[in-house]
């Protein structure tokens, strides 16, 4: 049950990237270009998406999930160097191609040869941090 | 209110919903680089088809979306070199920030979390400065 409604997330999911239009590069890199011909539609999924999760958030209080036993706890409470280092380099790559996670699965059966190379680029960027990580853990500075 | 603004309310609203049904059901965060990365580096191997139905999900459900309607086009940079190092930035960015665009953006703001909103001020910062170098500076991009 628990994979069936994980599928039906991840359609749902996938629909509204390409609904919004958070599949197409250009979409997200006019959000960024603030000097150039800026496009605030990210701020308006952004605000569609966050309006649902907030009243979820509210209703999880003292409720338990339907098919699990707890709510998540944050998995690394901390504010600390990996947050701040790895969202800035997660930024500089969003920035120079336009994709995210979520949107370049979503795009995999339309994105050709570059959005498969994005993929793996992006998978083979995954298995290198977690001993960055460990690294990093080793001289944490609080922020 | 240009067509683009809400065609991206509503795909917000779908997106949103999704994160609140796999958080009030199964129990989860709805973040596309955690449960992608749990998967790549083997740290989600007790949970592998549950991640693994939600990434065919939301790569089945728009490749019909783009049969049955037609027309969709990331258009995606030509530059190989380019692809390449923004994947690995990403990849790399995500996991050490535990978090992307959906995990701290949608399920961390929502949650008012003081991390995700830190790595969303970083992001978007990261991602606007980048552009303004690489394409109106350099002219790369």
């Amino acid at each position: 049950m628990r994979v069936l409604i994980s599928f039906l997330v991840g359609g749902l999911f996938g629909l509204g990237l390409l609904v919004s239009g958070m599949t197409d590069t250009t979409k997200v890199q006019g959000w960024l270009d603030v000097f150039g011909n800026w496009d605030p539609t990210l701020a308006f999924v952004m605000g569609g998406a966050i309006m649902p999760m907030a009243l979820a958030w509210r209703y999880t209080l003292g409720r338990k999930p339907v098919l699990a036993d707890a709510f998540p706890a944050p998995s690394d409470p901390k504010l600390g160097l990996n947050l701040v280092l790895g969202s800035t380099l997660f930024g500089m790559g969003w920035g120079l191609s336009g994709l995210c996670p979520g949107p370049a699965i979503a795009s995999l059966s339309f994105g050709g040869f570059g959005g498969a190379l994005f993929v793996v680029a992006m998978a083979a960027g995954m298995l290198a941090a977690p001993p960055i990580r460990a690294r990093l853990d080793q001289q944490a500075i609080s922020v | 209110m240009p067509l683009d603004w809400i065609m991206g309310l509503a795909g917000g609203v779908l997106i949103g919903t999704a994160a609140a049904i796999f958080l009030l059901v199964n129990g989860r965060i709805m973040g596309a680089s955690g449960i992608i990365g749990g998967l790549v580096d083997g740290s989600g191997r007790h949970d592998w088809m549950e991640r693994a139905a939600l990434i065919i999900g939301l790569v089945l459900a728009p490749a019909i979306a783009t049969i049955v309607i037609g027309g969709s086009a990331t258009h995606l940079t030509g530059n190989w070199a380019v692809i390449i190092i923004a994947g690995l930035l990403v990849g790399v960015g995500t996991r050490l920030a535990n978090g992307c665009t959906s995990g701290h953006g949608v399920c961390g703001i929502s949650r008012l979390s003081l991390r995700g909103i830190v790595a969303t001020v970083f992001y978007i910062g990261a991602g606007g400065l980048t552009v303004v170098l690489f394409k109106h500076v350099l002219g790369v991009i």
